[in-house]
């Protein structure tokens, strides 16, 4: 333990320049939290859809608050991100894509699809 | 320091992929039957919750997420958080927090 004192630490967060890969993974860390904190919301929504007629037109309007559809965006964003993170693990789990030009590809990928695919479900909400 | 030394590693492993495609398969159904029928209307959604197929389909998938939430919580939480008082009650909380989570969706489902 005392020689782990003495080493040089160097944790200025702005100079530290973190890889793509390490990116997508606490991206993976921090989507997956979000969705857990989300899920007492998305349970409410399952069930004021289904309680009745009443309970579905009233949940209809308040889905149409901007305020409230930015946090659904949130949540769909963190979803959609968590499972392309998600899909890209699996990959490498069966041997594809392990060498570190190809996860650095793929981790790009990750990025480019899920914004797009996150911008979609924006539009998707709002028109 | 990791205290729970009866956790296995290759179990939480498989687990979480399983989960992960059970979940991945289940939202992959809701998605494309809310982009297919829009506008969405009361008595088509409940009759899609009314089947026996779709309520197993959503109960599993549940515990499928509460199950993976936990092992990637657990995870995290072991990472991050050195101070194992802390940690402990963080964990607790997560599960308790999972329980209710499950225990919701059986409300909801019957």
């Amino acid at each position: 333990m005392k020689a782990k004192a003495t080493r040089p630490v160097f944790i200025n967060l702005w100079r530290i320049k973190f890889p793509i890969p390490a990116i997508i993974s606490i991206l993976h860390r921090v989507s997956g939290v979000i969705i857990f904190l989300a899920m007492p919301i998305l349970l409410y929504f399952l069930s004021q859809s289904l309680i009745s007629q009443e309970s579905f037109d009233h949940l209809a309007s308040i889905l149409i608050h901007p305020a409230v559809k930015i946090i659904c965006w949130l949540i769909v964003a963190a979803v959609i991100y968590h499972t392309l993170a998600g899909i890209r693990h699996l990959f490498m789990d069966a041997g594809i894509g392990e060498s570190l030009e190809a996860a650095r590809t793929s981790a790009y990928l990750v990025i480019i699809i899920s914004a797009v695919l996150i911008l979609l479900a924006g539009v998707w909400l709002w028109y | 320091m990791v205290l729970k030394t009866s956790h296995s590693g290759f179990r939480d492993w498989l687990v979480q992929r399983f989960s992960a495609l059970v979940i991945g398969a289940y939202f992959i159904f809701i998605a494309a039957y809310l982009i297919t029928n829009q506008p969405l209307y009361f008595a088509q959604w409940h009759n899609l919750f009314g089947h026996l197929w779709v309520k197993i389909a959503t109960l599993v998938t549940l515990i499928a997420i509460i199950w993976h939430a936990w092992i990637g919580l657990w995870t995290v939480m072991t990472d991050y958080i050195k101070m194992t008082g802390l940690r402990l009650v963080l964990q607790s909380l997560v599960i308790i927090l999972l329980i209710g989570y499950v225990l919701l969706g059986i409300e909801i489902l019957v």
